[in-house]
């Protein structure tokens, strides 16, 4: 599989081609497994930094389980099984010597449905961050004010923060989990279908945000959506029975796709 | 035109079927009201002998004794030591076991611990009674010498050994209902596998885990078989785990077995402190099953 050459950035309004010289997340010949049932083969991809990356492809088809990997979210379901490397700024997490607690403060997650503890909305953001070590409460109040703003939902938290994060809307949330996977200042975010169980609206503003956050972070998003995948990512892959068929550039992808299998799905003929 | 009569015969089959079934079913509350009843009547016929006030302020309990005093806080400290010694045996094991079995233990491990602890709850009480009695008080005799072959202490180790398997199995079934997504949530943001336990799950799972431990003091207090062989049959107002006690249970089951004529003010005892019991037991499962009521509403 090619790996796409280059980077399409706007600067000052017009269009420039950059060389992709910034992986971020490098995958090799990455095969995973349930039990005895192959959900990955041969996957290898390079995710380039502050981008954002779609995964794309019908149900089943494996790009949950690859975003899974990333942090190895994997590691809890009883026998899975993986064989080949992700780096992570070269160094292979799936390696004996890695601290996956480390590793999931650096690859943060936010997944397909809303996920709030049931805790108040202060205490789902300060979470993160106690269990990492942090004590004190000046410190903590002002992190988790900078998060809820850096998630577009302080100004409709900020005179509620004690009370209970279960009686937000679905869209705020998941703007709430966003927050809270900012806290602890991940690398890199990844996001499992974000806006699958959202409207239209609050969809747009989860959205939105995904732009504002790539400035500083790299973003996974898998998505059911292709036009969100269109609107929102720079780079997408498109997944088929556990393999990547095709990754370029989001435009490649959905406007001169190489494969044919790509342009059946992207046209909307399968899936 | 032949249907309708049919179907208006099989109609009232149902119907007959149903009044059966409702029968069946009122059976078993009938009979709880009647238990009621008798305990009532009984316990106020004890109350018009004896005054309430002594009942609640003497501190002696010698019915049997020709020197009657009717104090019920001899009878209501055993219980309570007792039940209170068999849950420092079994809230903190129990909880531990359930965390292990929830978060920790391997599904293989599991599928074998889970049956075998549930198989405690299947030893009948006469077992542990005896198990108490004849090797854990002569065990415990060898670290306290001052332990009397009757005593509060082993009976309460060896109820609260006996009642682990349910606050365990419990306290799991209220774990395993965390839905998975908050775990995961929770190990996204760089959680230990500790902490994933202490500040996520038992939270979460709280109000279940508090109904079982209230379902758990329920049966610590109504057990009987265990304190009557190995406690002791003396009714003494104490706090020392170490010398010979009576239980509320203990005290009924001492009196039904002796040949307490009908009608005398010793067989209304055994209504008396059987109100007792029925009344501490039903509070608590009362509170249990509203607990888990409300356990049940948060993650519908």
């Amino acid at each position: 599989m090619k790996l796409p050459a280059d980077v399409v950035s706007k600067k000052n309004g017009k269009h420039t081609i950059q060389p992709l010289s910034d992986p971020k997340i490098e995958a090799k010949d990455l095969d995973f497994f349930y039990s005895e049932k192959k959900a990955l083969s041969d996957v290898t991809i390079t995710i380039p930094s502050n981008r954002v990356t779609g995964l794309i492809g019908p149900s089943g088809c494996g790009k949950s389980t690859f975003l899974r990997c990333l942090n190895r979210m994997n590691d809890i379901i009883p026998g899975t099984r993986v064989q080949g490397k992700i780096l992570l700024d070269g160094q292979d997490i799936y390696a004996p010597d890695m601290d996956v607690v480390q590793l999931r403060c650096r690859v943060g997650m936010v997944f397909q449905k809303s996920n709030p503890f049931p805790k108040s909305i202060y205490d789902n953001v300060a979470y993160g961050l106690r269990v990492n070590g942090w004590k004190d409460r000046r410190e903590i109040e002002a992190k988790v004010e900078q998060s809820l703003r850096h998630a577009a939902i302080w100004e409709e938290v900020k005179d509620r923060l004690k009370s209970s994060a279960l009686d937000l809307s679905g869209g705020q949330q998941q703007r709430l989990c966003i927050a809270r996977a900012l806290a602890i200042q991940p690398e890199v975010l990844l996001m499992d279908e974000p806006a699958s169980a959202l409207d239209p609206i609050a969809t747009a503003r989860i959205e939105d945000l995904i732009q504002e956050l790539k400035k500083d972070y790299t973003i996974v998003i898998v998505t059911h959506n292709m036009q969100q995948a269109a609107r929102v990512s720079d780079f997408t892959a498109f997944f088929y029975l556990g393999q990547i068929i095709e990754f370029d550039r989001t435009e490649v992808i959905f406007t001169n796709p190489r494969q044919q299998r790509t342009e059946d799905y992207v046209t909307g003929r399968f899936g | 035109m032949r249907l309708l009569p049919k179907s208006f015969k099989a109609n009232k089959r149902e119907r007959g079927i149903e009044l059966f079934l409702l029968f069946c079913a009122s059976v078993s509350i009938l009979t709880t009201l009647g238990i009621v009843a008798v305990l009532l009547f009984e316990t106020v016929d004890f109350f018009r002998e004896v005054s309430i006030v002594s009942f609640f302020t003497d501190t002696e309990w010698t019915p049997l004794f020709a020197q009657k005093r009717f104090g019920i806080w001899p009878l209501l400290i055993g219980t309570i030591l007792i039940s209170g010694i068999a849950m420092l045996v079994a809230l903190p094991a129990g909880l531990l076991s359930s965390l292990y079995l929830s978060e920790y233990a391997p599904d293989r491990v599991r599928r074998v611990v889970k049956p075998v602890l549930e198989i405690l709850a299947g030893i009948p009480t006469v077992v542990y009674g005896y198990f108490a009695l004849l090797f854990v008080t002569p065990l415990l005799q060898k670290f306290l010498p001052g332990l009397s072959g009757f005593n509060a202490l082993s009976p309460g180790i060896v109820m609260g050994i006996m009642i682990l398997p349910l606050v365990s199995s419990l306290s799991e079934d209220a774990m395993q209902a965390v839905p998975r997504s908050l775990r995961e949530g929770a190990y996204a943001l760089g959680s230990t596998n500790l902490q994933v336990s202490f500040r996520i799950v038992i939270p979460a799972a709280f109000s279940g885990i508090t109904a079982s431990f209230i379902l758990a003091v329920s049966r610590a207090i109504g057990e009987t078989m265990i304190v009557a062989i190995a406690a002791g049959q003396q009714p003494r107002l104490t706090a020392n785990p170490l010398v010979p006690i009576e239980t509320m249970t203990a005290y009924i089951v001492q009196v039904s077995m002796g040949d307490t004529p009908v009608g005398t003010l010793e067989y209304k005892t055994i209504f008396v402190v059987g109100m007792m019991l029925f009344l501490s037991t039903l509070v608590l499962n009362v509170l249990s099953q509203r607990l888990r009521a409300r356990f049940r509403e948060v993650y519908r």
